[in-house]
């Protein structure tokens, strides 16, 4: 799982690429802390364009994400969700917690 | 009991590194009754949740044993066994309720409704100290001159 930051006018960008599992979600959710640690954003977005496989951790990731933009006041996006991510989030009804974009 | 048109059986290690591994096994299993790719994300998804509870729950200090059983039934019908001979579940009914887990933070409680909402038929045998099984079914309906 490779993460990619673009900040601009305090609005953060983070790209995922590649499976997000298990094996990879704690790694994940560490990396972007980070990013946020150093931005500071008022926005977050989570660009899931380049997820090629999804499972359950992928909504831990976004619940993580969601609970520390709340802690620094800040909201929380999700955006480009490919075919197979998207039905994982819709089984979770994620779409009632977090926007969807 | 349906009768088994073909299986295959693979024992690996609870190492989290192998989650992929599994679901490309059961991916390419699929393969021969000619799944979409909206099916066969189903059965990827499905089989990475129940091998991530057997490495997460069944061994939480320790490497085991998990197998995963792959069998084709009669009428299309995928089956997938997942099973470990760890710690076992106490609660199976608390176990599959939404948002219910006793793992760490980067689980979500979500893995047994997503496994209920991708395939046809979940059952979860556990017994503590003995491990768990878990067997699920879908149906691949087979395509009509490449459509359905």
């Amino acid at each position: 799982m490779e993460v990619k930051a673009k900040c601009q006018a305090r609005e953060l960008t983070l790209y995922l690429t590649g499976e997000l599992d298990h094996h990879g979600a704690k790694g994940l959710i560490r990396q972007v802390e980070q990013e946020i640690e150093v931005a500071l954003p008022i926005k977050t977005i989570l660009d899931f364009s380049g997820v090629t496989f999804m499972d359950s951790s992928g909504i831990a990731v976004v619940m993580r994400t969601k609970m520390r933009m709340r802690e620094i006041g800040g909201s929380i996006a999700v955006r480009t969700v490919p075919t197979q991510p998207r039905k994982v989030f819709d089984a979770a009804g994620i779409d009632r917690l977090v926007t969807m974009e | 009991m349906k009768r088994a048109e073909n299986y295959v059986m693979m024992e690996f290690l609870s190492r989290s590194s192998n989650e992929g591994f599994a679901r490309i096994v059961a991916a390419g299993f699929a393969a021969q009754l000619d799944p979409t790719l909206d099916e066969l994300g189903d059965i990827k998804t499905a089989v990475s949740e129940a091998v991530t509870n057997a490495i997460v729950h069944a061994y939480p200090n320790e490497l085991g044993k998990i197998v995963l059983k792959l069998k084709i039934l009669e009428g299309s019908v995928l089956e997938i066994t997942v099973r470990d001979w760890g710690k076992g579940i106490e609660d199976v009914t608390k176990a599959r309720e939404p948002l219910f887990t006793t793992g760490g933070e980067e689980r979500s409680g979500m893995g047994f409704t997503i496994m209920e909402s991708f395939m046809d038929r979940v059952n979860v045998k556990s017994a503590a100290q003995k491990g768990t099984s878990v067997v699920m079914r879908k149906r691949i309906a087979p395509r009509i001159s490449g459509k359905r």
